[in-house]
């Protein structure tokens, strides 16, 4: 199958001239604090006679930006994606078509002012920095260039042998909202990109369940952080800024209990607003859809814009979450368990998200379309018995127990007696804790997929295709072994590379391997009645 | 259902090399506890009990831990898969199919030369799951990855 418009593209092209206006922009905001602290250091030694010190430094940003421009190059030939880029040290990066795996289309609020997006290909190496990085190119041609390589990889991957295709079997079977018959179309013909089958749209409702995540915690940590270095670094004292001496002066006239309380009910405004803020950033306009051509594709984004593909051959499972906090208003989130991404860190960790918070109904009924099989989403879980709840509990009232004898010694030393209260307290909770971390406790084997589920301020329902397990780890620690109980890790080149099935007794988590991966245990299992 | 042994133990000299190999770390504890007596030169009868029981601790764990490491410690490679047992209070068996293994290394670092022993990784495509046998005989190692390199050089696929 010979690919469309590759003889054109076979020569070196440039980004966008569009991006020397993004470049010196960003690189002028990132430097800031630089600027300011040459800005002051230039006024401190000496009569403003260092003042040139300023415009110098944005006049190199502005020529280091120009002379990126000039130097990188790109191509794209039927074999191959090559990037060149630096002045003196030249750098070539190449990277087989055929190998590219994923292709994120970004665009910052500045990118869609001028019509630019900026595409990462990657091409799911471990070592880092071996990605490519377009930054950046007119919209219409980073769409077309992520068609194309998108397009491409699948051609050339659907005649590759020993390629795993079972997730692409048996499409049709699931209803999809959108209406179009996804299993009738065959693939080869289907490439036409306006027929793709909508599995999820953001629905602006959504956004409540943004406060009962820790991205307004994290957004407010960072603010608090960066504000106070800013203006630690501009050389001010916090009692010296207007409102907040006000406020200051404010807590002094008051009693203590008002200012805690007010503290509290601010905090709380202030983190809601940010997460509400992050979420509608991150996540708006969110859509969720399944190529013909057999990639999910996911845009999201209120001024950055963001598109990613992931190819369904390398997604080997779904993991839904429920923290403690989503669960409490039924939400959920849903990620993707697949080959081939950095499984963490990265400008790309979020890059298998399948689905934000939404409801816990939506995100199950998602979770069932991308697998095509109802089953490992609704499936009840085999619970782990009484020996893993007592290990539950153990583990809970150790850490109360822990914390009551540090109080001990604390009203020893002088403490308060509070603080036993206190510690005395974690009584309930832990044991609360226990409970549910129990009754999240289970596995389950649902046609091609293991499930297992655990946790409970993070609760996670992991759903692995059986075929993406390659190996087995039966972890016991001294106290599993006396419970009769053990850790079974599923192996994998996917997602987290581990998923376990936590504390569950020995001859289960053998059958469960045995029935996961038929065959592989049959040569060392124990002749029955013979004790070991 | 249970899974058995895996049929092969590791060399004899692993337990002189795993007790050696402890040892270093008991001499930091010790010398720490003696730099503090030193300095402190006070409670002499609480610094002594401190020393005899890391002593004692450290004698316990250098007698016991090599010796149950040794029971534990076990491998086995069929024409299928790989079953590896390791661990002494955390015991922990591997098991990997031949189809999905990547890489066979023997290594043998300076103590291990000493004792003239490898240890050899095998590697699947999951960066969870390497199996490790330590304290093989050298020669048991390299026959085995000459074994395996065999076996797996004709299993197809990529692995993943």
């Amino acid at each position: 199958m010979s690919v469309p418009g590759v003889e054109q593209n076979a020569s070196w092209r440039r980004l966008s001239a569009r991006m020397l206006l993004v470049h010196p922009v960003r690189e002028l905001g990132q430097s800031i604090p630089a600027l300011i602290g040459l800005v002051v250091a230039g006024r401190a030694m000496g009569d403003g006679q260092m003042w040139w010190l300023a415009p110098l430094a944005v006049v190199v940003v502005v020529g280091l930006s120009v002379l990126r421009w000039v130097t990188t190059t790109y191509r794209i030939t039927p074999e191959q994606v090559q990037l060149r880029t630096g002045l003196l040290q030249r750098k070539m990066i190449s990277t087989p078509a055929d190998r590219v795996r994923t292709v994120h289309v970004t665009a910052s609020a500045l990118h869609r002012v001028l019509g630019l997006a900026k595409v990462e290909i990657g091409t799911g190496s471990h070592e880092s920095g071996s990605g490519l990085s377009l930054d950046s190119l007119g919209v219409a041609e980073a769409a077309g260039l992520r068609a194309e390589l998108l397009h491409r990889s699948a051609v050339a991957s659907s005649d590759r042998p020993g390629s795993v295709t079972s997730l692409d079997t048996g499409a049709g079977a699931v209803d999809m909202p959108g209406g179009a018959a996804l299993g009738a179309v065959p693939v080869a013909e289907a490439a036409a990109p306006d027929q793709d089958t909508e599995l999820a749209r953001m629905d602006p409702r959504w956004v409540r369940f943004a406060p009962f995540t820790m991205s307004g915690v994290l957004g407010a940590a960072a603010i608090l952080g960066i504000g106070s270095r800013l203006l630690d670094q501009a050389g001010v004292s916090v009692s010296d800024v207007g409102p907040l001496k006000v406020g200051l002066d404010y807590v002094r006239r008051t009693p203590i209990w008002l200012d805690v309380l007010q503290g509290l009910v601010g905090l709380v405004a202030f983190v809601t607003v940010l997460s509400i803020g992050g979420y509608a950033l991150s996540y708006w306009g969110f859509r969720l859809t399944r190529h013909p051509g057999g990639s999910l594709h996911i845009t999201r984004g209120l001024l950055t814009t963001r598109a990613t593909s992931i190819e369904e051959r390398r997604l080997r499972g779904v993991e839904l979450a429920e923290p403690l906090l989503l669960r409490v208003v039924h939400a959920a989130r849903l990620s993707g368990i697949t080959t081939g991404l950095k499984s963490k860190g990265g400008a790309d960790g979020g890059s298998s998200m399948l689905l934000p918070p939404a409801p816990g109904a939506v995100a199950r009924e998602v979770a069932a379309q991308i697998l095509r099989d109802q089953a490992p989403v609704d499936v009840p879980l085999i619970a782990h018995g009484p020996a893993a709840r007592r290990r539950r509990f153990m583990r809970a009232l150790l850490a109360s127990l822990f914390l009551i004898v540090a109080a001990g010694v604390a009203i020893w030393a002088g403490a308060s007696l509070w603080v036993a209260l206190a510690a005395v307290a974690t009584v309930p909770v832990a044991v609360m804790l226990a409970v549910d971390r129990y009754r999240s406790l289970g596995h389950a084997i649902a046609g091609d997929f293991l499930v297992t589920r655990a946790g409970s301020l993070y609760r996670r329902r992991d759903v692995l295709e059986r075929d993406g397990i390659i190996g087995w780890n039966v972890r016991q620690t001294f106290f599993q072994r006396r419970a009769g109980l053990a850790t079974l890790t599923a192996t994998t080149a996917a997602g987290r590379q581990q998923y376990a099935v936590r504390d569950v007794p020995l001859p289960v988590a053998l059958s469960l391997a045995d029935r996961a991966l038929p065959g592989l245990l049959d040569d060392f299992l124990a002749a029955p009645g013979r004790p070991i | 259902m249970q899974l058995r042994d895996p049929a092969h133990l590791v060399s004899p000299r692993a337990i002189a090399y795993w007790t050696v190999r402890a040892v270093p770390l008991w001499i930091l504890v010790l010398a720490g506890e003696l730099l503090w007596w030193w300095g402190s030169r006070e409670h002499t009868g609480l610094h002594v009990a401190l020393l005899a029981l890391t002593v004692l601790f450290a004698a316990a764990h250098l007698i016991v831990m090599p010796r149950w490491r040794y029971r534990v410690h076990r491998w086995e490679v069929t024409p299928t898969a790989v079953y590896t047992q390791s661990g002494w209070l955390i015991q922990e068996r591997r098991i990997a199919p031949l189809s999905r293994v990547q890489t066979v290394d023997t290594e043998r670092g300076p103590l291990e030369q000493l004792f003239r022993l490898a240890n050899v990784t095998v590697t699947t495509a999951s960066a969870a799951g390497p199996l490790r046998i330590y304290g093989l005989d050298r020669a048991t190692a390299e026959g085995m990855v000459a074994e395996l390199t065999e076996v797996t050089s004709h299993s197809q696929g990529d692995a993943t």
